[in-house]
């Protein structure tokens, strides 16, 4: 099962990381992979929109928190995009919802 | 396994990521099946499976891919219960460190590690058993019987006091909870 990545940098000094797809153990280090290289371009702004994920275990968790702190290290943020309530609840059950800023739309991630 | 249940599938894996899709796929179908389960139970169970397949897995290792990983699930009229058991070298419970809170923050450091809270969270009964030889998970969630796997011959709605059956397993009209 492949896990869709779409990298949408026209919103600088955002970069939007569009995810689809399900999120676990074979699929998350293809996003590790995107977000350690956007991150070695550079880039300090990743908006990772999980609006497209149907499926995100512990393993997805911790790929996004790895991006969160390197980006952090970089003086730099990782955001995230989501409503779905399956996925909110992973981050809820984990206590992660407060570690990470989730917005409900793209644009309120890069107006932020 | 507590008590006395059917079995409705036993699926055996190799100890390889891509098959974690397959199991999660398979379970949540006979998941499912049991109709009285409300669909966010379902995708409760169907995240902690893919969490206990996903160690069993890495329990595993690269190297061992001759040994498989064995999921059941087994029913009786008031649970469902799902077992993942792998052949990994096992480990200790009670060395699993809890994680920091989530104000501290030291909790970053922990990118792994957070598949056993989640199962906690998610099910109704889990439990852990563990040796040199592998390690067993046995996850249970609580659900009343179906009404259509009585049987149309055991089904006399007359004699039926729906309203009182929800409301004697907390769940409303739609069989959520």
């Amino acid at each position: 099962m492949d896990l869709g990545i779409e990298v949408d940098e026209a919103r600088q000094p955002f970069v939007v990381v569009a995810v689809r797809g399900e999120v676990d153990i074979a699929t998350a280090p293809k996003l590790r992979e995107t977000l350690v290289e956007l991150a070695s371009q550079g880039a300090q702004k990743v908006v990772v929109d999980l609006e497209g994920v149907d499926f995100l275990d512990s393993t997805g968790l911790g790929v996004l928190i790895g991006g969160m702190k390197r980006l952090r290290g970089l003086d730099g943020d990782l955001t995230l995009v989501c409503t779905q309530p399956r996925i909110l609840k992973v981050f809820e059950i984990t206590g992660l919802n407060r570690a990470f800023t989730i917005h409900e739309t793209v644009d309120a991630a890069v107006a932020g | 396994m507590p008590g006395s249940t059917d079995v409705v599938l036993s699926l055996e894996i190799p100890p390889r990521a891509e098959f974690v899709a397959v199991a999660r796929l398979v379970v949540s179908t006979a998941a499912k099946s049991r109709r009285s389960l409300a669909d966010d139970r379902v995708a409760d169970l169907t995240l902690a499976l893919s969490e206990a397949c996903t160690n069993a897995i890495e329990a595993h290792g690269a190297k061992d891919e001759v040994e498989r990983v064995t999921i059941r699930v087994d029913e009786d009229d008031e649970r469902l219960v799902v077992t993942v058991e792998d052949r990994g070298p096992g480990f200790d419970l009670m060395e699993l460190s809890a994680h920091p809170a989530v104000t501290d923050p030291d909790r970053l450091n922990f990118e792994r590690g957070l598949g056993i809270p989640i199962i906690r969270n998610l099910v109704d009964e889990v439990t852990f058993s563990s040796d040199d030889s592998g390690t067993t998970v046995t996850m249970v969630l609580h659900c009343p019987p179906s009404l259509g796997e009585l049987g149309p011959d055991l089904l006399d709605l007359d004699e039926i006091d729906l309203e009182a059956a929800w409301d004697d397993a907390g769940l409303d009209e739609e069989g959520s909870r």
